[in-house]
């Protein structure tokens, strides 16, 4: 059947219109006059598509106040996230609870883990020198982005374990 | 330091033996999971130090895992560009690992541990990517391997988990199981039959992805496709691999009719085109890489269809990987250029297919 629109090339599509009053029409369109209607009659398929859904999805993310809050760990915001679509560490989870159980919802339909369930070793005695280790690299980098409050906290909590 | 592949069973390539289910249209399955290390930034955020720091944690919990006894070091960071793209062509490694794009050079601390059909790689977008890469259609198989890996690091280094998230990583694409489980199909009879697209449109309704050859990223050559699941999160590891592995059933089950169907309405057409695609390989004299691809895949469905017979998937297997760039730079012992590359490429190809086939055909 030859295209209702260009009367040249053959129909791939049928749209069926139904107006307010019940009436149905039917028009057999080709590709083209398909797609100048905004129809699309293929399947596209994009190079990346997860990385082009997740760069979607982080445009529709509202900008807000909490755009310049930083996580104390990395010091990494949400607008870092937002333009390189990576996290800066796990504590990022924590600091941005809220923003990113909406995007995993999103994403996953779903924010609750209903895999498998996981307890992280106890930290043996010999660990205390790392957990000492992280707190120092933390305190440097508090201080390298002048997070002031946060060095003095992490200077508190070195003490202690000194 | 130099890359010495053959300190590996089988070079690392053992899933190309052919040896699983449905092995003619499933070339590989593979299971990845995504870990971090508690207390530690993710390496895309860390310094140099952390992720050495990294590097030698998992080092000390691998020597203590019991599953991963006689696992090569390969450090990615210590090694020239085109070892680097020799372990990626060869399914190693990911290409951000390898740094093979310029926005992600190679990271210090970038490693990876390989056994046999095991890996894990140290330093990519997360801390760890622990993987197993199993011959045809083995779902469940790599999962039981891959569980145990993780059980096994698990209890000496404390991944990075949360009560609701699970596990956490880089990307929250990745949160909860981590898991991304794939299976390298090939699907030359629904491209014939143009049926492709509505399968393609069929797995993501069904929360499915596909991807090329190479991951993330790649376009898809050969006919292979890499379906896998695409989310991570709310449901299961088992139902993950269930629902995948029904659909997958439901895909095979869709090529081999399309096969019939190529073969019944076709026939002469269809036997024309593979044996002139045989017939390319057997004696051109320079074939590209997309060449030599599209030629396979047609031979591939010849011998799935028993038109060529004596000729073994394990061979074509062979090809795919070892008629890349960099193992044909590596076989010649020198950098190639493209146009000495194919004339490399169409003569291992002419010799292995005359080698397996004899005067077959």
């Amino acid at each position: 059947m030859l295209c209702d629109s260009c009367k040249e090339r053959d129909s791939v599509v049928t749209l069926t219109r139904s107006s307010a009053d019940g009436v149905v029409t039917e028009e057999h369109l080709c590709e083209k006059c398909a797609g100048e209607r905004g129809i699309e009659t293929h399947l596209t398929q994009p190079k990346q598509p997860l990385t082009d859904f997740i760069q979607s999805l982080h445009k529709q993310l509202p900008a807000s106040q909490h755009d310049n809050a930083r996580c104390s760990f990395c010091s990494g915001t949400l607008r870092d996230f937002r333009n390189s679509g990576r996290l800066g560490c796990p504590y990022c989870y924590s600091t941005f609870e809220a923003s990113l159980r909406d995007l995993l919802r999103r994403v996953h339909g779903n924010s609750k883990h209903l895999g498998k369930r996981y307890q992280a070793p106890q930290p043996a005695l010999a660990e205390g020198a790392t957990v000492l280790a992280e707190l120092r690299g933390r305190l440097r980098r508090a201080v390298e982005q002048e997070l002031f409050e946060e060095a003095a906290r992490l200077r508190d909590q070195i003490k202690v374990l000194e | 330091m130099t890359l010495d592949l053959s300190l590996l069973p089988d070079g690392g390539v053992s899933w190309l033996d052919a040896s699983g289910d449905h092995a003619a249209i499933v070339l590989s399955t593979r299971i990845r999971l995504a870990r971090n290390l508690e207390g530690f930034a993710f390496p895309g955020r860390a310094r140099d130090g952390e992720r050495l720091r990294v590097l030698s944690r998992v080092r000390e919990a691998i020597d203590a895992a019991p599953s991963l006894q006689h696992t090569l070091l390969v450090r990615v960071d210590d090694l020239p560009a085109e070892e680097r793209l020799l372990l990626h062509e060869r399914h190693l490694v990911s290409r951000e690992l390898a740094g093979l794009d310029p926005q992600h050079p190679v990271r210090s601390g970038a490693a990876v541990f390989l056994g046999d059909g095991t890996g894990v790689m140290v330093n990519e977008e997360d801390h760890l990517r622990l993987q197993t890469l199993r011959s045809g259609f083995a779902l469940s198989e790599a999962y039981a391997t891959l569980e145990r890996i993780d059980d096994e690091l698990g209890v000496t280094i404390p991944f990075a988990y949360h009560q609701e998230f699970g596990f956490l990583t880089s990307c929250p694409t990745n949160t909860g199981t981590g898991m991304r489980a794939s299976v390298m199909i090939h699907l030359p009879g629904l491209v014939l039959t143009k049926e492709i697209p509505k399968t393609l449109a069929g797995l993501q309704q069904m929360g499915l992805t596909y991807r090329g050859l190479y991951g993330e990223g790649s376009e898809v050559v050969g006919n292979f496709f890499q379906i896998s699941n695409q989310t991570t999160l709310g449901r299961s590891e088992e139902e993950i691999i269930d629902q995948l592995m029904y659909v997958l059933r439901s895909v095979i089950s869709r090529e081999e009719d399309a096969r019939r169907v190529l073969l019944r309405d076709a026939g002469y057409i269809i036997e024309d085109k593979l044996w002139r695609a045989y017939g390319t390989l057997r004696y051109a004299r320079s074939l590209t890489f997309e060449e030599a691809m599209n030629y396979l895949s047609g031979v591939r469905l010849a011998v799935g269809l028993k038109l060529i017979t004596g000729l073994s998937v394990y061979t074509l297997n062979k090809l795919l990987i070892f008629s890349q760039s960099a193992h044909l730079a590596q076989a010649e012992g020198r950098a190639l250029t493209e146009s000495e590359a194919s004339l490399v490429r169409a003569r291992y190809v002419r010799q292995l297919l005359a080698d397996e086939a004899g005067t077959n055909g």
